[in-house]
């Protein structure tokens, strides 16, 4: 049963959310997850792909929500040359419902209580603190107390902008997205593609993620100031008609990706936010779930000692700020000011790129070598690309 | 600000580049609140499927 008081309420069970909950209940504090949807991970509004470096310290591998294997990345310029890289650890596409559903089991099996169709309003107040959360549970408005809120309520990031955080991110620091899910389909195997230039996906790219031999998520995303009227949609649609003009459309998604870097401000006293909600998505991929993972994974512990200390200032909660700024989130900065740089990339300068990523051997080709590539003429930007690199190679041992 | 509900996806890209936080999102619909919105067509830009037009 859901109790009327908790340690720490987390609104948003999507993998941060789900995450945060685990650590937090494992580590002794009670929680409540509340989720607006009728289940965890749908609507599914992701391209799915994930490393098995990067989800396996949080969950254990099942072939429940795997839905393909991949090795290998092939890149495609605007002229129409490629490039495929080999050198960046396996990789999965995810059955996202099931995953998301798997992940707030293991919180529900270290004691984490989660409601679903239970719809975040507002924040509680007393005396300018935040003591707890108005929802909206079959059609009745519902409060529960707590020492410490978690937003991790996604793109929207509403329950930050509650707390007075300012959450809004610029129109160049959104990726605006359409995803189509194709069947029937020619793919190459064990194979994610990406298609970059600026009549295909201005200052973005589209992507195939397989999900089976047959069927694949194709989609696009364009960078929010650069959408003008044609929308992401008309883009994607020219671009299936031309690569797979005999695709069969089996879902169709709309969602928002921010590239920017971590909000300034992702604790005060009282709350936390991770995840998307905290801007923790790797500016250059679009990629949210192991960065969202890893932030919760610091904050749930984070929280749940401050629950043990009785510590709920933000003074005590940055030490999860800390944490992730050394963790990712300067590796997250580094990957934003490459991004700035993507956004205004020449049809040439890809073209060039994918062009000397032929000329590498297959052994020595990963992404470290393509970013240094991506970013020559410009020495600063390419010392920390380096020392990202350096850096997240040190953090893995 | 005005939202064509049979186009909506719900997505809540929107409500991510609303520097007035006039945008609210729930399960099944979101909505403008025009006394809050200041008219930076923001939303209308971002918006995957076109669903903002401009007008109350």
């Amino acid at each position: 049963m859901v109790q009327d008081r908790y340690d720490i309420v987390i609104i948003g069970a999507g993998p941060a959310g789900s995450v945060a909950a685990r650590f937090a209940a494992q580590n002794g504090a009670s929680v409540l997850m509340l989720e607006r949807d009728r289940e965890p991970g749908i609507p599914v509004r992701c391209a799915e792909g994930v490393s098995h470096n990067g989800i396996a310290p949080f969950i254990d591998i099942d072939e429940r929500w795997i839905a393909s294997r991949i090795e290998i990345a092939k890149l495609h310029a605007p002229n129409g040359e490629t490039a495929k890289m080999y050198n960046n650890g396996l990789g999965y596409v995810l059955e996202r419902r099931v995953f998301d559903t798997a992940l707030c089991e293991l919180a529900a099996k270290h004691g984490a209580h989660l409601i679903t169709k239970a719809d975040a309003l507002d924040l509680l107040w007393e005396k300018e603190k935040i003591t707890g959360v108005k929802y909206k549970y079959c059609g009745e408005i519902k409060t529960v107390k707590c020492d410490i809120v978690i937003g991790a309520d996604g793109v929207e990031s509403r329950v930050g902008r509650w707390a007075g955080i300012k959450t809004a991110v610029r129109l160049e620091d959104i990726d605006t997205c359409v995803q189509y899910t194709l069947a029937d389909i020619d793919i190459e195997e064990n194979t994610c593609e990406f298609y970059f230039g600026n009549n295909v996906s201005p200052g973005g790219y589209v992507w195939i993620f397989p999900k089976s031999d047959h069927t694949a998520n194709v989609g696009i995303g364009l960078s929010g100031h650069l959408s003008h009227k044609k929308g992401p949609k008309k883009y994607l649609d020219e671009f299936v008609e031309k690569r797979f003009p005999d695709a069969k459309i089996t879902y169709t998604v709309y969602g928002g990706v921010p590239t920017s870097a971590t909000l300034k401000e992702i604790v005060r006293d009282n709350i936390m936010l991770v995840g998307d909600a905290a801007r923790q998505v790797n500016p250059i991929t679009g990629g949210g779930v192991v960065q969202g993972m890893i932030a919760a994974s610091i904050a749930g512990k984070v929280a749940a000692d401050a629950v043990r200390e009785k510590r709920f200032d933000a003074k005590f909660l940055k030490k999860y700020s800390s944490e992730w700024e050394k963790k990712l989130g300067k590796t997250q900065r580094t990957m934003f000011t490459m991004k700035e740089k993507f956004l205004t990339m020449s049809d040439e300068r890809f073209n060039n790129i994918v062009r000397f990523c032929q000329k590498i051997p297959k052994d020595k080709f990963g992404l470290k070598v393509l970013f240094t590539e991506a970013v020559k003429g410009d020495p600063k930007l390419m010392v920390d690309v380096a020392k990202a690199f350096v850096m997240s190679k040190l953090k893995r041992k | 600000m005005r939202i064509n509900k049979e186009l909506c996806d719900i997505c809540g890209t929107c409500v991510a580049v609303c520097p007035a936080d006039a945008i609210i999102v729930s399960e099944f619909e979101v909505k403008i609140d025009n006394k809050k919105c200041t008219n930076c067509l923001n939303c209308l830009k971002v918006c995957p499927i076109k669903a903002i037009e401009e007008g109350d």
